[in-house]
């Protein structure tokens, strides 16, 4: 299997030690770990020749890195996933497409407007099962992002992944999403051609489509624009994905009436953004392990991690008459929220 | 048309005595608003809640009772002021005068925001709306605090507005036509949808799919609620869910969108109308102006998300002025023989 590589760096994919993907990126919360990093390169980077072997202080060292790690990742605030969540090694939609979904065949547009590249649709077999792959794509590089819209699609992404899953719905076959977005893109044309009506349409259509479907936020769960995709019959989170009514900086600048760094972590904080809190009040079903120290460490076991939940929950879901599946997205959906009931 | 039996005229005459008139505005509106927005006028002491004020019940859970919404929506000594100016025209108004005219300024057209309870009071037949769900009150799940706790916020409101909620639903008659009216209200936290809101919409949409009852909602609404996080958005699959069978029943649900209608809202309900109707010149959009302008650094186009905007853009069927709203209704309602 073909793991997500960055364009500029190879890593070593079993590793969760230092790997140059993340020396070009660094994230302010993992700066301990960069001099341990460091001082392991020189070591391993020392010419063998002069007779000294530093093997068992690599060793050493190596054991600090990862239980720093695992230290540091234990305690993640909302604020540093969302970091992790957007880190531009994390593998992104396409990755997973190359990574596991074979035979990929990607059907384009929306017959009516055009071929929105923040959302990429088209079948392919994920294990034993034939479906059809909604993936939103970001980009890797300033051209694809550009392409891409950094993830945010137009009215017709929507409705182009609408219709493909209507023709999924067609020949029976399930439907899997993979939702990584920062929001449905807020701009002139996105709005004089529908935005709403789109994701509004999506939504009701989604929750009556007769074949399995199964969702995942892979990175960012940008609000009604990750909604648009993301009705379900299973719904799970990368363990350190976020998905949220709204994203930290918007929400501080609106109820902390600016956005800034310190505002943004009490936004992400207050929002309750990460896998463990949706999954506590039970907006999402299931949180997909990721590597120690994030999907960008190791984008292959991430990826095999994505790919064995699909599997065996697309096994699940097959076993269910349509009709009785289809009762129980309408149950998941109808007990979302929280609220008193007073007796009258 | 079918009159219902499940509504009879004695339920009607029920819940007749515990209505909120028209006067309630009378009391409010201290000054000129400062925007087009009139600071929502609150209703008086008689408004819905007090009737279970009598019957004061334990809630489920949480730590707000009934009657921390109930006794602090009394405010019946406002101090009144006859005379207010119209944000679009400048005119100067007879309070009076413009609540005769449903709150539309007779010299320009300008449709001021109302209350979920006026326009509910409003569209219906005098007299016949029957309101339900006001016995659901928002929890604050996720213990939010921002500059202000969420809790407070919520006290506020509906101190102010006398509301549990931003949503005043129930079972009601258009000239004479059995209906599910749920009607947003913009006074109380800009209108938002929390799980409170998602849950009484989607209440009404199965009341009327089960009674076979047309369904209206009239939209006003900041969009999803910020601080009940996920749990806000979801209610944007819920209700769409809900309508999905709704739809495949062969209900008739016919949108009412009235400034403002934005975000998750518009997202969901507010743009599944079988029939859609705006208010003239209501905000109606996704994202709004301010973020779009911020986002693509351009100025933007005159009109632009305007109801007669959407209209030219083919997402909307029809504006249509408040004093033909209910004519408006009732004439959708007989072409679909419901
Ligand atoms: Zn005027």
């Amino acid at each position: 299997m073909p793991p997500h590589t960055p364009p500029t760096t190879p890593t070593s994919p079993n590793s969760a030690a230092p790997s140059p993907s993340n020396v070009h990126y660094e994230l302010d919360f993992e700066r301990p770990l960069t001099a341990l990093e460091q001082q392991i390169a020189e070591l391993e980077n020392h010419d063998p020749t002069d007779g000294i072997d530093f093997t068992a202080e690599v060793r050493k060292l190596r054991q600090n890195h990862t239980r720093m790690l695992k230290k540091i990742y234990a305690g993640l605030n909302g604020a540093n996933t969302v970091k992790v969540a957007r880190h531009p090694g994390r593998p992104q939609g396409a990755d997973y497409l190359r990574a596991f979904v074979k035979d990929f065949c990607e059907l384009h547009g929306d017959r009516t407007f055009g071929d929105d590249r923040a959302i990429l649709t088209g079948f392919g077999r994920i294990g034993p099962h034939k479906c059809m792959v909604i993936a939103n794509n970001k980009g890797k590089d300033v051209r694809e992002r550009l392409a891409a819209n950094f993830g945010m699609p137009h009215p017709e992404g929507y409705r182009k992944a609408l219709k493909k899953m209507k023709l999924a719905e067609k020949y029976g076959l399930p439907v899997v999403t993979l939702i990584d977005t920062p929001g449905a893109f807020p701009g002139i044309g996105a709005e004089e051609r529908g935005q709403s009506e789109a994701i509004a349409v999506n939504l009701l259509e989604m929750s009556r489509l007769r074949v399995p479907i199964v969702a995942a936020v892979i990175g960012e769960g940008g609000s009604g624009g990750a909604l648009g995709i993301g009705v379900a019959d299973r719904f799970a989170m990368m363990q350190y994905a976020w998905y949220s009514v709204i994203s930290p900086e918007a929400c501080a600048g609106i109820v902390w009436k600016e956005a800034n760094p310190t505002n943004n972590v009490a936004a992400a904080e207050a929002l309750q953004l990460t896998a463990e809190s949706n999954l506590k009040y039970g907006t999402i079903d299931h949180i997909i392990d990721e590597p120690l120290g994030g999907a960008h460490r190791n984008p292959s076991a991430a990826s095999d991690s994505l790919e064995k939940w699909i599997i065996q929950t697309l096994r699940d879901l097959k076993r269910f008459k349509i009709d009785n599946l289809l009762k129980k997205r309408d149950e998941r959906l109808r007990r979302q929220g929280s609220y008193i009931e007073v007796p009258v | 048309m079918t009159i219902l039996n499940t509504v009879t005229q004695h339920d009607l005459r029920r819940h007749i005595t515990n209505e909120p008139h028209g006067r309630s505005t009378l009391n409010t509106m201290a000054e000129p608003p400062p925007s087009s927005t009139p600071s929502s006028p609150p209703p008086s002491a008689s408004s819905p809640t007090s009737a279970a004020a009598e019957k004061p019940a334990k809630p489920v859970t949480g730590k707000r009772t009934w009657q921390d919404v109930v006794e602090t929506g009394k405010r019946a000594d406002m101090p009144a002021d006859l005379w207010m100016r119209c944000p679009s025209c400048s005119g100067m108004l007879y309070r009076p005068t413009l609540e005769q005219n449903k709150f539309v300024c007779p010299e320009c057209n300008h449709h001021f925001r109302i209350t979920g309870t006026q326009r509910a009071h409003m569209l219906c037949d005098p007299g016949s709306f029957e309101p339900m769900w006001d016995n659901l009150l928002p929890n604050d799940p996720l213990n939010f605090v921002d500059l202000v706790p969420y809790k407070d916020r919520l006290a506020q409101e509906s101190k102010k507005t006398g509301r549990p909620e931003a949503i005043v639903a129930g079972k009601g008659f258009i000239k004479g036509r059995g209906v599910v009216v749920a009607c947003m209200d913009s006074s109380f936290r800009m209108g938002s949808m929390g799980s409170v809101v998602g849950e009484v919409i989607t209440r009404a949409i199965e009341l009327a799919t089960d009674q076979d009852l047309p369904l209206i909602i009239v939209c006003a609404s900041g969009g999803a609620r910020m601080q009940e996080s996920t749990m806000s958005l979801m209610q944007m699959a819920k209700t769409s869910s809900a309508l999905a069978k709704f739809d495949d029943a062969g209900g008739l649900f016919i949108s009412v969108l009235t400034d403002p209608t934005t975000g998750g809202v518009t997202a969901s309900f507010a743009m599944l109308g079988d029939v859609i109707i705006a208010e003239p010149k209501a905000l109606i959009c996704f994202a709004g102006p301010r973020v779009i302008a911020n986002t693509v650094r351009q100025e933007l186009p005159e009109g632009f998300q305007r109801s007669e905007h959407l209209v030219e853009k083919g997402f909307i069927d029809r504006v249509a002025s408040r004093q033909d709203l209910r004519s408006e209704i009732s004439r959708v309602i007989d072409y679909a023989g419901k």
